[in-house]
């Protein structure tokens, strides 16, 4: 078991090398960091030249990558290009506002999700299963970014025609959101649509990849065996066939959770929440290179990391599964 | 005569697929008496189990459906039975172990669980030690070595014929008045098979109960079973003691499924397949079924048009569905020459 | 299950993968039929794939209205009332109403002709996606699953590493680098990213089809590497291909609306589907039909092609389907 996750982590360095130095030659290439500052009248030529040799952009792009290591690992990720605000401090600041956004959204999906994944194989053909197929299909067909400016479009409205603040439509909270209680209700009245935009697609995915599996299951000898003992229809179906279905959809949960500190870029977008997806857009149009590493780092660990746990879950739920 | 255990009476079950409906057991009626073994035989599709799972209410339905026919258990209607009372049922007094033992253990529950559930299942009150003792106990009598740590185990820590006992072990685990073997030997090797015949002999003995065996191995009937039912297209085509049945069968199928048997004797001649192909049960073929495939039919119009019915054969107990089994007589099976036993 | 149905099954389930079984199976029905001089009629496996694919209404259903959408966008130049560029002054932002179904934007244009020549764009980016992606993602899929070995470790490792990183995050920087706006740059990103999945599952098809009886009678006839693959195992393929591509044209034009909307893809003046969302979200909370109605056309055609490729999957692909 050890061995196995040291060999998981040796294994996961070259990835880590290959992807951040791909991602770095990429975005070097896309264009010249300091056009917009060199055009600008108010940009002194001193300011740039004190740029270009701070960052060393004369040089050659595997150059520059090595000092981009040496910053990442010594100093935390260094600053930007074009602020001196160290990266490491807006990482700090983002990362939790994207958690506390995806983590909702992901735990109610997952939770709802399964749930009707099971009550539609159980009952399959039945009207609720032909109810939550017809969902999930929309779901899978809309674009999320549609789906967010509908949600905005009808909230804003609503609250444009009754004066009544249900829902936010933009920004993590107020000017002045309060302390305690009206600090967690300002922030849940911000959060609710983009958590709601984001777990449609989630549901249409969990609900069903859990019926999937959970028929493929049912039919299995095991599961008549389960019954041939004379088992309660409820135990059958709880303790032999959802336990199994289970394993494959606790593992794409796992595997969906590493991802998601990448954050929903649309989503954050739309919203105007200030999280780890915002933060890589809005680096990206400025072609600022070094924030953009340093979210691609936090992206890349936190997606191996979470490669690791599904796979210790898997052999956890599957004791046929061996680690060597 | 005994009162029957389970007694079923023209029991028709069908399929619903895509390529049409699927007549699975056409119209069989028979019974099962305390103590014996029967063995139902026949090539696979011939509608074998369906029946048995049909009486456990394991058939899904749909695709399946129940279409007529009652089973008459210790004078009660299992069709009638409410979905409790046939649980109930399931595993307490009719046990059933199936064909594949790699694929009919839960793979993720340790092997004593999967025992003490189905002690438990029926018997309330029961506590976790208690079903642990007795079912330790269980996979000792069907000769798992290290019962004890064995039941601590997962099956695929098991070997085919070991997890066979652990099945074994899970459906004697209530004493049925019925067990119900689905081809258990099929899926092992044969040094397996006869280590498991020996288990299903121990367990019978241990329990008195009537057993029915599901089979394509005469070989296998021949060892066990104390009557025979042979089945052909989802119908009953001979049924009598297994004596007679093995030396003066009366049904032209049964004789090719003798005739096709290899036998032991070095240098035997005249190793005899049935022609043709297990008949689609989608669209039988006219008249009896067995017509396209049968050497006495010869083309008689009477065989492609007339469902034969079961008829007496003037041995008692022995009947066949065959218009002509007349002209069986005297046939002598290359199998048994004179008495056994 | 009965012994009996699952059989059945099983042969169904066999019929595409192994053609060799099945012409088997067919012969011995041919004799029955003359033996017991029945009317049995011996289908090939593409008579059946037809006959349930037009079995399942849905599909059929979505397949006419695909035709229709598709068709229409391709042929903007001829159906739409205007022109995508028109202006017409006496109705700017005007709701929608008979003369402008979708609505004008704020310079007046009608949006029904927007949307169509949207579509007329999408729609071409997809299907160039689709061959791009279906033909790299087979032949890599082929060759690393005959060969094994080298070309194997390879594909598994590069697809390893795509999955490491979000899907979006490697578009947007890969379309920041290739140049955003042409379409065909566009499509050419999309395929880069999509064919993998293909290619895993084509490895996975061939390494099962190697170990089939009828490739080793055909190696042992003499039969050249070449010749095996495309005569012997790529037709038993074929199910899983054409349900990738089928499914790949609808993922093909979300990702070209996510791209065109974050402001990535295809560059004005051509009018693309995600760009013309993009373009109502300024005004959105009053315009809300520039938002809703190109959303609404990407729901339908990326809808309609995922129940084609449902329907597809059960006709073509039964090892797939859930039993009936």
């Amino acid at each position: 078991m050890l061995t196995f996750i040291a060999r998981r982590i040796l294994y996961s360095i070259p990835v880590l090398i290959a992807t951040s130095f791909l991602i770095f030659a990429g975005v070097s290439l896309i264009g010249d960091p300091l056009g917009g500052l060199k055009v600008n009248p108010l940009a002194s030529q001193q300011t740039i030249d004190h740029i270009t040799a701070e960052k060393h952009l004369n040089d050659p792009i595997p150059v520059r990558y090595g000092y981009w290591v040496r910053d990442a690992v010594t100093h935390k990720f260094g600053t930007p290009l074009l602020s001196n605000v160290p990266i490491w401090d807006d990482l700090k600041r983002v990362i939790p506002h994207t958690l506390m956004l995806v983590v909702t959204a992901e735990l109610i999906s997952l939770l709802i999700g399964v749930s009707i994944g099971i009550y539609s194989a159980i009952r399959q053909y039945s009207v609720f299963d032909y109810a939550a197929t017809t969902f999930s299909f929309l779901g899978f067909a809309m674009p999320v970014f549609w789906l967010a400016l509908m949600a905005q479009i009808l909230f804003t409205n609503l609250f444009l025609a009754w004066h009544v603040r249900i829902f936010y439509t933009s920004g993590l909270s107020s000017p002045d959101p309060g302390t305690g209680i009206h600090w967690v209700l300002d922030r849940a009245q911000h959060l609710a649509i983009p958590v709601m935009v984001l777990c449609v697609l989630n549901l249409a995915v969990y609900s069903r990849f859990m019926r999937a599996s959970l028929l493929e299951v049912v039919n299995t000898d095991y599961v008549r065996t389960a019954r041939a003992k004379g088992l309660t229809e409820k135990r059958v179906t709880m303790k032999h066939a959802v336990r199994n279905a289970l394993i494959p959809v606790v593992t794409l949960a796992a595997l969906n959770f590493g991802a998601l500190i990448g954050g929903a870029i649309v989503t954050e977008q739309i919203f105007q929440l200030d999280g780890m997806g915002n933060y890589f857009i809005q680096n990206l149009l400025n072609t600022d290179i070094y924030p953009i590493m340093a979210w691609l780092m936090v992206v890349a660990v936190a997606v191996i990391f979470f490669n690791l746990i599904a796979d210790i879950l898997y052999g956890v739920l599957d004791p046929r599964v061996r680690y060597d | 005569m005994p009162e029957p255990v389970l007694s079923i009476r023209d029991l028709t079950v069908e399929f619903k697929t895509e390529d049409g409906i699927v007549h699975a057991v056409d119209g069989v009626t028979y019974d099962v008496f305390p103590g014996e073994t029967l063995g139902i035989v026949g090539e696979s599709g011939s509608g074998k189990s369906v029946s048995m799972l049909a009486v456990l209410g394991l058939i899904p339905q749909p695709p399946g459906r129940i279409v007529k026919g009652e089973a008459v258990y210790k004078g009660r209607d299992v069709m009638e039975m409410s979905k409790g009372e046939l649980r109930r049922l399931r595993g307490g007094d009719m046990a059933m172990v199936f064909q594949d033992p790699m694929t009919s253990l839960n793979p993720v529950l340790k092997v004593g669980f999967q025992l003490t559930e189905a002690i438990q299942a029926h018997n309330d009150g029961v506590s976790d030690a208690e079903a642990r003792k007795r079912g330790v106990g269980l996979l000792e009598l069907v000769g798992v070595p290290n019962a004890e740590q064995r039941f601590d185990q997962f099956p695929h820590e098991f070997s085919g014929g070991m997890r066979q006992r652990a099945m074994i072990a899970m459906a004697i685990a209530n004493s049925p008045s019925l067990l119900i073997a689905d081809e258990p030997t099929t899926a092992l090797d044969v040094t397996i098979q006869a280590q498991i015949i020996q288990v299903l002999r121990t367990a019978q003995e241990e329990t008195h109960a009537a057993t029915i065996l599901i089979t394509h191995d005469l070989g296998l009937v021949a060892e066990l079973a104390d009557r025979v039912v042979v089945m052909y297209g989802g119908r009953i085509v001979e049924k009598g003691d297994v004596f007679t049945i093995f030396s003066k069968p009366r049904h032209p199928y049964t004789v090719g499924l003798m005739e096709s048997l290899p036998g032991l004797t070095v240098g035997q001649v005249g190793l005899q397949p049935i022609p043709g192909q297990p008949p689609s049960l989608i669209s039988l073929p006219p008249g009896c079924a067995f017509h396209p495939r049968c050497s006495l039919s010869n083309g008689r119009v009477r065989c492609r048009t007339e469902i034969p019915m079961l008829r007496d054969t003037g041995h008692p107990e022995h009947i066949s569905a065959c218009h002509f089994h007349e002209e069986l007589e005297g046939y002598q099976s290359k199998l048994v020459s004179e008495p056994v036993a | 299950m009965t012994d009996h149905s699952l059989e059945q099954d099983r042969t169904l389930a066999a019929a595409p993968v192994a053609g060799g079984a099945a012409a088997v199976g067919a012969t011995g029905a041919e004799e029955l039929v003359y033996e017991s001089g029945l009317e049995v009629e011996v289908r090939s496996q593409w008579t059946y794939a037809r006959r349930r694919f037009m079995r399942h209404r849905l599909a059929v259903g979505s397949l006419i209205i695909l035709i229709i959408i598709l068709g229409a966008g391709l042929l903007a130049p001829w159906v739409a009332p205007y022109s995508f560029e028109g202006y017409d002054v006496n109705s700017l932002e005007a709701a929608p109403s008979l003369h402008h179904p979708f609505g004008t934007d704020l310079l007046g244009r009608d949006y029904l002709s927007r949307v169509l020549y949207g579509i007329r764009t999408s729609e071409r980016v997809a299907f160039i996606v689709m061959v791009l992606a279906t033909m790299v993602g087979t032949a890599v899929g082929m060759v690393a699953g005959y060969y094994s070995r080298w070309a194997d470790n390879l594909l598994m490792r590069f697809t390893d590493l795509i999955l490491t990183l979000p899907a979006l995050a490697v578009l947007l920087v890969a379309a920041g680098l290739i140049g955003k706006g042409n379409q065909y740059r566009v499509a050419i990103i999309l395929s880069l990213l999509l064919w993998t999945a293909l290619a895993r599952i084509v490895r996975g098809q061939f390494l099962s089809l190697r170990e089939k009886e009828y490739v080793d009678a055909a190696k042992a006839a003499g039969a050249g590497d070449l010749r095996i693959m495309f005569r012997h195992m790529l037709p038993n393929s074929m199910g899983p291909i054409v349900v990738f591509a089928t499914l790949t044209l609808g993922v093909a034009i979300l990702l070209e609306a996510y791209l065109s909307f974050l402001g990535f893809g295809v560059q004005p003046p051509t009018p693309a589907l995600g760009k013309l969302i993009a373009d109502g979200q300024d005004v959105s909370s009053h315009d809300w039909w520039l938002v809703t109605f190109p959303g609404l056309t990407i729901v339908l055609i990326v809808l309609c092609i995922n129940f084609v490729g449902d329907g597809l999957r059960d006709a073509l692909d039964p090892t797939q389907r859930v039993r009936a």
